[in-house]
Parts: C-alpha cells; sequence; structure tokens
C-alpha cells in the first residue's frame, strides 16, 4: 500500500474526506422577560430539586464544559500533529515514514486504517461539539445582550477573550481549505498522495504566497484561540485558586507559544530553503 | 406654650405582665393565643418594608405558614437601609468571660437610653439577643471569626465589655442578606408575595382595627388597595427629615405618618440619634451624609487644636497644641463616650472655632497611635474598607492625614407608639424596628439597632401577632367595601393635587429647607425660642409648599419626584410634631438636649420628676395642635441615675 | 466644572429611547457623580422638562441601587466604585460623558436609566439560602468555622447585587452574581447540605431567566463595584461538575 498519509487526521487522502457541517443551532433558548414571573401561590413549595437532566444537559455550564473538553482533545491532537509535522526538519525519509505507521497503528489487533478512522472518528465529534456549543452559547449571549452601547468601551478583561468567536471561525474556515489542499489534494496544483514531503514542500511554493499568508494567519488566530482558550477550559473545568490561574495563563502562553512556534517553522523552513 | 398641644389621659401598657422581669415573655407567650397551623394559610398579613425587622417578620411569618404580602420601595427587598448599618450587633453571649449576661445587657441598654424605655421589652430584647446569633450563623451569616474558628466580639460604643458581633464593616448588610434570603426561599415557597417598587401611602381602617394598605406601583403609577388581617409596619425610621442625614434617599416617614392621621399614637419624636462620626459636608450640592462606623472610636482618638482659629495642618500642630477633649472630660470612657455626649462635644468645640475643615464643621479622628502600636496592617484589616470609603468620598489618604468627622442624624428612637406584643393603639396595626419607639428609649446604644430589628422580626413579632390573629376571625373585607374605597380616593385626590400645583419650586428645594431648619432648631441642641420659631417657620414652608411646589410628568408612570412630594409632604407635619415634642419635653435626656436644662458645666440634666414617660401623640387635624398621651415609666430593676461618663 | 452629557432618555418600556445631550455647569469637584445629576435634574424640573429617572439609594455603596454606564464602563471610570461613590473630581473640566442604562435582555429598561433587575431575586429563590426556619438553631460556637474559610465566605458575600457583572459581560452573564453567592454558602458548613441542589438550580434560574453563558473574559470583575474575583466562577464551575456528576 503507497504511504499516502501523515499526521492523524486530515493529512490523508484516503476515502471518504471527514466533513464538518454547520449544525442547527439550539433556538428554544429561554427568552428572559417572557419568563420572569411574579413569585406567588402559582408556585409549588419545595419544587426546587437537584434536577440532573433534561434541562442541566442544556445548561450553559454544561455547554461550556463540553467545549471545555473537546477543546482540550482538539489541542491534545494540534500537539501530536505538531510534532509529526516536525519530523521534516529529520528528512524526507522519516517524514514519510511516520504517515505510513499512521495507517498501520493497532495492526495486528485491528484491521490496517482502523484506529486511524477511530482517532478520525474522535476527533470529528470534538470538532462538532466544540462548534455546536459554541454556536448555542453565541446565541444565547446575543439574546443575552440584544442591545449595543452606544459608548462602545474600550476592552478591559482579556482582548484574546475577546477574539474566541471570530478567531474560532477563521480557524473553522482553515481546516476545511487545508483538508482540500492536504487530504484531497483538491485545490492542491501538484498534489501526489504517495509523496507527502513533497506535497509539503511544493504547499508552500514563493508563488503561492497567499496559501502560506493564509496559513500563517490560521496558525496566528489558533495562538491567540488557544491562549485564552486553554486557560478559560481549565477555569470551566472547575480551577479556582489564584496559584492555578496564574499557573494556568503561563502554561495557557506557553502552550500556544510552542504551538505557533512549531507550526511555523515548516513554511519559515520551506520559504529559506531549509528544507527542499 | 400650651396652646401648642393640648393633654389626653394617660395610656398604659396592657400587654406586658407583672412580676419578675425575667420570666415576663416567658409569661406572655404562654398566655398568647395560638393559631391552628391548618388556619394559618388562610390568614393574610401585609409587611411594609423589607429592612431587618420587616424582612425577617415576613419570612418568619410565611415559615409559620401565614399568607403574607411583602412591600418595598426598592427594586429588590435586598436594598432596604438596614444593609448599611456597619459596625455590629449586640448579644449577650458572654463569649469573652467579661462579666455580661443579659441582665447586664438590660442594664445598659435601659442606662444607655437615659431611662426613658420600657423595662420589659428591653429585657426581652436582651433574652432575645442571644437567639439571634444562633439564628443568624445557622443561615449562614460569615460573621468575623478568631483563628480557632469561634465567633469575634468587640466592645462597641459606650460599652464595657466585649459583646458586639460583626462582619468586618458591614454587620447589618451580611444580617439583611441573611434575612432576604430566608424571605426570597418562603416567595419561592409561595408563601410570601414581593410586591417591589411599591409604596405604602395610606392604611385602611374598617371598624376601628387596621385591615389593609392603598399602594402605589412606582412603576406604572397604579393604585392598589390591599386588604389583610393584619398589618405590620417595619418601614423604618425619619431622619430623612433633616434632608442631610445617614438615611437612604428614599427613606420616608410616609408608612408611618400615614398610619398616625388614622389613629396611631406617634411616640417620643423628638428623640433623634445624632451619630458623631460622619464625614463632614463638602458643599451645597450634598445630598447625604456618610457614616463611618463609631467603632472607628476604639482606636481613633478625636482632637481639635486647644486654640481657636488654628487654620495649620493637622501634621504641623505640635501635640501640646492638640485638645484631646474627650479623653480630657470623659477620662473613664474617654473616646468611647456614648453617641450623644460624643456628638454634643463636637458641636461644642466646633461652636467655640476650634473645628477643622471646610466652614469649620469638624473634628479630627487621628488614627496615627494606633497604626504605631498596632502597625498599618492591623489597622487595615479593622477599618480597611472605611478608610477606602473615607479616602473615596474626601479624596485624602486617613493612613496619612487624620479624619475629619463630625455629626450627622442618624437613627430616630421615636416612632409609633405600641405595646410590649408590638401593636400600636390601633388594633391589628403592628410596628416593628426603627418604626416602632419602643426598645432605645432617649438614646440607642451602638449595634442595639440590629439586634431590635431582628428580635422583632425574627422572634417578638411571630409570637405575639399569633394572639391577635387567633383572636378573630375578623369580618371579610373585600375592595368595594366604603372604608377602602374611601382610603383609596384620598390618595388619588392627593397625588393630583401635587401634580396639579405647577409652581415654582422643586421638592428636593423645600425638602433642604426643611431641613435646615430643623438642624438648626431641633438639631443636637433645642431651646424653647428656637422650637417655636421653628414651628411657625416650618408651617410657614408648609404653605408654601403645597402653593408653589413643581412636580413634573404624570400619576401613571414612573414619576420620582411625584413619589418625593409625597414624602416631603409628610416630613413637613412630622417637623412640626418633632418640634412640638421636644418643646414639651423641657428636659435634657438621651437624643433631646435642651439648652435650658443642663448642669453649671454643660452636661444634660433629666428632670424624672416631671418627664419620666413615653410621650404619645395623638393627631388632631392638619394644622391642628396634637393631644399629648402619657405613658408612665416604672424603673424596678434599674434605678435612674443622672449618666456620667466622667 | 462645565461638562457634556449624552444620556439615554426613554419613557418607558415600550418607547425606542435615544441619546440627548445636556450641558451642565457650575459643578463641584466633590460633588458625587449623582449629585451631579441631581443638579441637572433640578434645572430641568424648573425649565418644564422631564427629569433624568435613575436608580438610587443609600449613596454609600452599599446598597446596590445605582449603576449606570458612564463612558461605556459600568459605575464608571473608577474601580471598584458604585456610581454613587463615584466623585465628580476624577473627570475633567470640558469632559464628554456618555450615560446610559445596564443592557442585558434579562434587565430590561423601566424608563431612561432604570432598569428591572428582579432576574437576580430569582436567582436567589432559586437556592440563594441556606435552609434555616427560624426557632431554636443551634448554639452559635456549636461550629466552629476555621478564619480563612468564614473570611473567604464574607468576601464572597460582599456581592450588593448591583448588576454591574451583567451590564459589562459581552454575553450579558450573571456568573460572578450567582458564583458570589454560590461561594458564600458554599464554603460555610452550614451551607453543605444543599450545596448541590443550591449550584443546579441556581444555574437553571439564570439561565431561564434569559442571561448568557461565561466565556472567562474577566470584564465583570474589573467593574464589580466589591471586587469579586473571578476565580469564584471556577468555584462555582468545580461545585457544578461534582453535583451533575453525582458524586
Amino acid at each position: 500500500m503507497a504511504i499516502e498519509s501523515i499526521g492523524f487526521m486530515h493529512w490523508t487522502n484516503s476515502d471518504g474526506v471527514p466533513t464538518v457541517k454547520f449544525v442547527a443551532v439550539d433556538t428554544s433558548a429561554p427568552a428572559g422577560k417572557a419568563a420572569r414571573q411574579k413569585a406567588g401561590p402559582g408556585r409549588p413549595a419545595g419544587a426546587r430539586k437537584p434536577a440532573v437532566g433534561r434541562s442541566s444537559a442544556r445548561s450553559t455550564v454544561v455547554l461550556k464544559i463540553i467545549m471545555a473538553v473537546s477543546g482540550i482533545v482538539l489541542v491534545g491532537f494540534l500537539f501530536a500533529h505538531m510534532a509529526g509535522n516536525l519530523k521534516i526538519f529529520v528528512g524526507q525519509e522519516s517524514f514519510d515514514h511516520y504517515a505510513h505507521w499512521l495507517r498501520e497503528i493497532g495492526e495486528p489487533a485491528l484491521p490496517p486504517v482502523w484506529a486511524l478512522w477511530i482517532m478520525r472518528v474522535g476527533l470529528l465529534v470534538s470538532v462538532i461539539a466544540h462548534i455546536v456549543s459554541a454556536a448555542v452559547l453565541t446565541v444565547r449571549a446575543r439574546k443575552a445582550r440584544p442591545v449595543r452601547y452606544a459608548h462602545r468601551p474600550k476592552v478591559q478583561g482579556s482582548y484574546a477573550a475577546r477574539t474566541m468567536r471570530w478567531g474560532g471561525v477563521i480557524v473553522f474556515l482553515f481546516i476545511i481549505w487545508h483538508l482540500l489542499d492536504m487530504t484531497t489534494g483538491t485545490v492542491h496544483p501538484e498534489f501526489d498522495p504517495a509523496k507527502p514531503y513533497a506535497n509539503v514542500i511544493s504547499a508552500f511554493a514563493p508563488e503561492r504566497w497567499y496559501v502560506t499568508a493564509f496559513y500563517v494567519l490560521a496558525i496566528l488566530a489558533i495562538g491567540f484561540h488557544l491562549r485564552h482558550g486553554i486557560f478559560s477550559a481549565v477555569r470551566t473545568l472547575g480551577q479556582q485558586s489564584a496559584r492555578g490561574e496564574r499557573i494556568a495563563k503561563t502554561i495557557a502562553l506557553v502552550l500556544s507559544v510552542i504551538l505557533v512556534a512549531g507550526f511555523l517553522s515548516v513554511p519559515f523552513a520551506v520559504l529559506t530553503g531549509l528544507v527542499s | 406654650m400650651t396652646s401648642f398641644w393640648t393633654e389626653g389621659d394617660a395610656i398604659a401598657d396592657t400587654a406586658a405582665p407583672d412580676g419578675p422581669v425575667e420570666t415576663r415573655w416567658e409569661r406572655r407567650q404562654f398566655s398568647a393565643k395560638l393559631v391552628n397551623p391548618a388556619n394559618r394559610r388562610k390568614l393574610t398579613v401585609i409587611v411594609v418594608g423589607t429592612g431587618l425587622a420587616g424582612g425577617s417578620a415576613a419570612a418568619t411569618l410565611g415559615e409559620a405558614g401565614y399568607h403574607v404580602k411583602s412591600y418595598c420601595y426598592q427594586d429588590s427587598p435586598r436594598r432596604a437601609h438596614s444593609i448599611a448599618a456597619q459596625g455590629g450587633i449586640n448579644a449577650a453571649k458572654n463569649y469573652r468571660n467579661d462579666g455580661d449576661s443579659i441582665y447586664r445587657l438590660f442594664y445598659d441598654t435601659v442606662k444607655g437610653g437615659d431611662f426613658r424605655a420600657r423595662e420589659s421589652n428591653v429585657y426581652r430584647l436582651a433574652q432575645v439577643s442571644v437567639n439571634i446569633i444562633d439564628q443568624c450563623v445557622a443561615q449562614g451569616v460569615p460573621f468575623a471569626r478568631e483563628y480557632g474558628g469561634l465567633l469575634d466580639n468587640r466592645s462597641f460604643g459606650g460599652t464595657q465589655v466585649s459583646r458586639t458581633f460583626y462582619a468586618r464593616g458591614q454587620t447589618g448588610q451580611q444580617l439583611l442578606l441573611g434575612a432576604y434570603q430566608a424571605l426570597e426561599r418562603q416567595i419561592a415557597a409561595g408563601n410570601v408575595e414581593m410586591h417591589e417598587r411599591h409604596e405604602m401611602l395610606e392604611l385602611i381602617m374598617v371598624d376601628g382595627k387596621a385591615r389593609g394598605i392603598v399602594v402605589r406601583d412606582l412603576v406604572t403609577g397604579e393604585i392598589s388597595t390591599e386588604v389583610a388581617d393584619a398589618v405590620v409596619l417595619a418601614s423604618g425610621g425619619y431622619g430623612n427629615v433633616f434632608f442631610l442625614s445617614t438615611n437612604a434617599k428614599g427613606c420616608n416617614v410616609t408608612a408611618t405618618w400615614r398610619a398616625h392621621r388614622k389613629g396611631a399614637y406617634f411616640a417620643n419624636p423628638c428623640y433623634t440619634q445624632i451619630h458623631p462620626t460622619c464625614i463632614p459636608e463638602s458643599g451645597s450640592h450634598q445630598s447625604k451624609l456618610t457614616l463611618m462606623s463609631e467603632s472607628l472610636r476604639n482606636d481613633g482618638r478625636v482632637w481639635v487644636p486647644k486654640k481657636a482659629g488654628d487654620h495649620r495642618e493637622a501634621a504641623d500642630i505640635p501635640e501640646d497644641e492638640r485638645d484631646y477633649y474627650l479623653e480630657r472630660i470623659y477620662p473613664a470612657f474617654g473616646n468611647l463616650v456614648p453617641r450623644d455626649i460624643a456628638s454634643r462635644a463636637a458641636k461644642n468645640v466646633c461652636d467655640e472655632g476650634r473645628g477643622v475643615g471646610p466652614g469649620g464643621l469638624g473634628v479630627y479622628l487621628d488614627f496615627a497611635d494606633a497604626i504605631t502600636r498596632l502597625g498599618q496592617p492591623a489597622v487595615e484589616a479593622k477599618y480597611g474598607n472605611l478608610f477606602e470609603m473615607y479616602a473615596r468620598i474626601t479624596g485624602e489618604d486617613p493612613y496619612v492625614t487624620p479624619m475629619r468627622i463630625y455629626p450627622a442624624v442618624h437613627y430616630t428612637m421615636g416612632g409609633l407608639w405600641v405595646d410590649y406584643d408590638l401593636q400600636s393603639n390601633i388594633p391589628g396595626l403592628f410596628v416593628i424596628g426603627e418604626a416602632n419607639f419602643s426598645d432605645h428609649g432617649a438614646n440607642r446604644l451602638g449595634a442595639s439597632a440590629l439586634m431590635q430589628g431582628l428580635a422583632d422580626g425574627y422572634f417578638v413579632l411571630p409570637n405575639t401577632l399569633g394572639n391577635y390573629l387567633a383572636s378573630g376571625p375578623y369580618q371579610k373585607v373585600d375592595a368595594n367595601h366604603p372604608s377602602v374605597v374611601e382610603a383609596r380616593a384620598q390618595v388619588e385626590e392627593r397625588l393630583q393635587k401635587f401634580l396639579s400645583i405647577n409652581g415654582d419650586r422643586t421638592v428636593d428645594s423645600f425638602h433642604r429647607e426643611l431641613g435646615h431648619i430643623m438642624w438648626e432648631y431641633c438639631g443636637m441642641e433645642r431651646t424653647e425660642e428656637g422650637l417655636t420659631k421653628a414651628i411657625g417657620l416650618i408651617q410657614a414652608l408648609r404653605e408654601e409648599f403645597w402653593t408653589r411646589v413643581k412636580v413634573p410628568g404624570v400619576g401613571a408612570e414612573l414619576n420620582q419626584n411625584l413619589e418625593r412630594a409625597g414624602r416631603v409632604a409628610d416630613f413637613f407635619e412630622l417637623a412640626e410634631l418633632m418640634c412640638v415634642d421636644a418643646l414639651h419635653r423641657a428636659e435634657s435626656c438621651g437624643g433631646h438636649f435642651r439648652g435650658e436644662s443642663q448642669t453649671e458645666d454643660g452636661e444634660a440634666l433629666r428632670h424624672d420628676d416631671e418627664f419620666s414617660y413615653v410621650a404619645a401623640w395623638e393627631f388632631a387635624g392638619t394644622g391642628a395642635a396634637p393631644t399629648l398621651h402619657k405613658e408612665d415609666l416604672n424603673f424596678e430593676y434599674v434605678h435612674p441615675t443622672q449618666r456620667s461618663y466622667k | 466644572m462645565n461638562l457634556k452629557l449624552r444620556v439615554w432618555r426613554q419613557k418607558g418600556p415600550e418607547d425606542k429611547g435615544r441619546m440627548v445631550t445636556y450641558e451642565v455647569t457650575d459643578i463641584s469637584p466633590d460633588a458625587s457623580f449623582l449629585e451631579m445629576l441631581d443638579v441637572l435634574n433640578e434645572r430641568l424640573i424648573l425649565e418644564g422638562d422631564e427629569p433624568i429617572a435613575f436608580d438610587h439609594d443609600c449613596r454609600e455603596g452599599i446598597c446596590g441601587m445605582c449603576g449606570m454606564m458612564i463612558n461605556g464602563v459600568a459605575h464608571g471610570p473608577e474601580r471598584a466604585t458604585t456610581t454613587c461613590q463615584l466623585h465628580m473630581r476624577h473627570f475633567k473640566d470640558g469632559d464628554s460623558i456618555d450615560i446610559e442604562p445596564w443592557r442585558a435582555a434579562a434587565f430590561p429598561v423601566i424608563k431612561d436609566l432604570v432598569v428591572n433587575r428582579g432576574a437576580f431575586d430569582e436567582i436567589i429563590q432559586a437556592g440563594g439560602y441556606i435552609t434555616a426556619p427560624t426557632g431554636t438553631a443551634p448554639d452559635a460556637h456549636a461550629t466552629p468555622i476555621p478564619k480563612a474559610d468564614a473570611d473567604a465566605a464574607f468576601e464572597a458575600a460582599t456581592c450588593i447585587g448591583c448588576g454591574a457583572c451583567v451590564a459589562a459581560c459581552p454575553n450579558g452573564s450573571s456568573m460572578l452574581f450567582t458564583a458570589a453567592k454560590v461561594a458564600h454558602l458554599g464554603l460555610m458548613p452550614q451551607g453543605q447540605p444543599e450545596r448541590s441542589s443550591r449550584v443546579i438550580s441556581m444555574i437553571e434560574a439564570q439561565d431561564e431567566a434569559g442571561f448568557g453563558g461565561c466565556t472567562n473574559a474577566g470584564e465583570c470583575t474589573t467593574v464589580c463595584p466589591k471586587g469579586i474575583p473571578l476565580n469564584l466562577i471556577g468555584r462555582l464551575n468545580a461545585d457544578y461538575i461534582k453535583a451533575v456528576s453525582g458524586r
């Protein structure tokens, strides 16, 4: 079998490219004013019990927890992906061998490519969960703050936090393009499924500068997204001490910088001729 | 002089049992009739006000199973002005093993009240104080604690034992949130109907009993009538008659004054507490005065320059040119003398031209010694939020320059007359907390207001109200009853009147002017001449108000000026009664200092032979001389002595 | 001082509302922000205009009744300060100041700068209490509470319920408010029996009231007049996870 894929999920050209559809949004988010009711004799005594189930499953906090967990899975993937990318500095053989190995994980317990597909499904579920939760929460947030202030204040909290949604959209668009470019080769002019190393080199060719530019922009967006996202996920999962907060912020920053540097090193190396 | 009032029959508190004071409350509880739990939900009780007294009462009555309707003018019951109480709450726990006891708290309170309070009521207050702390801890009130995990106590405002429980400088807030949370629980349970942004504008009387209230929805302006089996007023004090006071801007006398006009006696209106440690006025824009807890006096030292007209900065005045006048005049108590004494002493030194700050209306409260002795972190831990508050308001750093303080109107001991059951002379009308007159006599000790509010609301009223309700059933009343229709018409007519005058002066300008008159002539020192003059000024200003006030807008909307107009109109009538009360009481006692009644060295001189009574005033018509009913006070346990804090 | 104000005027809940410009003159730097508005209102009344409706009560920073967006910042430019405690000395002569009501679906505007914050009471009703009916509670010293816990509970309990956190939050979220109450009660031994049911019910109530979700942006804590820290939200999340996972 030809070596045709590297990376965990999307640098492949095997059949059935995973796609991520935008999933319908929960429109039953409760309206504020209409729900307001004067408590009175109509409200039964002792009606409040721990309601684990339907209503809490749709609570904003549960959605945040889903985002946090799926986000952490995706961060793990990004690190593995980055590690795979860096094999390009070891040489063509190592890089291509790595891509081949991905398809053999789990053998002989599992048939070929199964493990890869299991991972792909896991990632797909994470991406969908992450985006759907984000979309529902965004709709709810818009509903919760329907009127803008005439005087737009400067951001007092975290800038990274305020760019999560747009950053997320950029990253999402990039992923789609990236799959078409490096997995299916649909938009790649010199794509050869058997030559992942060559594909990378030609993808960042100087005449395709706009591809590189988009790539750089997306990687930076990921960096920003993770700088707040990692910190936020840890908070959502219950981190609460002041010391923990400092550590979480530092880790988020360090991880984001490592990822950005790692991912950018490949096009940098190609452009400067370090790798050819 | 008697043309200002007429004297009516003497009255007495017939609800309190005789016999040993220690068991009176227990015996009263036993003799009180009970309402079958199954019948309680059929009985409706209106509670006006959601402060410590009203909030705790509504919650407790709801827990007991009554159908409670609660009203407050704020947008949430959590905002009642009890929330601003800083210092603490007294309780005779004797956790400090410093000789405290229920009897000592009782003794201190009767004495602190300058022998103008009822022994029965005060003893019960001291007894119940112990339960309050237990109750609040059970609710999760985060009182200050020591490292061992037990509750911390401090000595507070004129006592020599440490019996004050506190939560930083926000004790009132924490206690109120406890009551508020209990109240919200009852709202959720359907036992309490909460009506925020509603103001009581009239009392509904049917066959001589209090049977409901007329309220205005402050958002829509809608007037509605609410009937019930009993009405509880917990509407707070009337310090805002002075315009500038430490009260919240919305605090008003309307609920109690409307009840007074319907026949409820108003007792001891002249007893007002002027708090010594407030931030001085900074200009004509001033809308209220901010109190700083007098716990500050535990570590701060009060002084002014020895020389009159000394305008040097505090730091430039050498130690031997400073007069620590409280320590000098009252060596035993020093800076911890009771509030009235500290306030008047400040006024005296300012009158001598030794005051500091803008207008010479201020004295220093200096923490330099405390910072040296305890270190800044310790001072910060104790008073940090108060120091911040001071810095925020004045723009000065009290760690560096001494604070400036000046007295301001803070609490009103007077209020509607009630018996031992906290029932007014109108059957079915109960009055609790600052709105009644009962427990503080002529002067309230520090950290006693929170105690009284919660005692009334959690423990006293829920027991005594049942006795009244069990004596029913009372006739059914609905919105078409002639008395209800009439009360409603009165309210509508009055609101229409305010809106139709369309004069050329604002409500606030009248209020401010009224406040000036009261502060000048019915403030820290009162004289016959001044009070007589004040009554004339108030009457003239009241007439002007009713012809020249301008209230913009309409009635059927959120109209904050219309709200204020009604409150100020009632303040005018109250102000006059306060002056009459102050005029008739030709003695100095507690918060009432008559210039004509003082010792040679300027101390207050009480006249127990003539004035050992509660002055309960009956309304006789607008502008007519009120009728005085005296309730004699008997002191079986704590025998009156002239107070001396020297 | 002389100032130019642009103030949100809205006759009632159904009115569309608009920003209206006013000039105010001769304001003392020692006046509070609300006293400055008092001065303007006195003038508007005499000129036959409608005065500006705004909520306020204690004017000493504790009741939580006042609150407005001042140049886009809840309670104005000073940190840890309510609008009533903000003094004009923090502005410059000639400044232009924009004043708007709290904006959130859960806080509908009643008139001008006055909003309905009843949704906060609903969150408390859902479980922001300890069930301890008035009666014979155990002695206050029966359960010692470590000072650190008592102090932390107090810090959380200092929330005044003004709504600035919601107004500042880009998502209109009430998480800081809810988290403060959950932390206050959850830190006390008395609050343990209802700890799980409380957090679930309160979150449910805030969702029902139409508040948005938290993105940990931190705007809330920067405008909070009592400095309620953001990490209480982490605490709430931990309690919530524990509660829903049934541990």
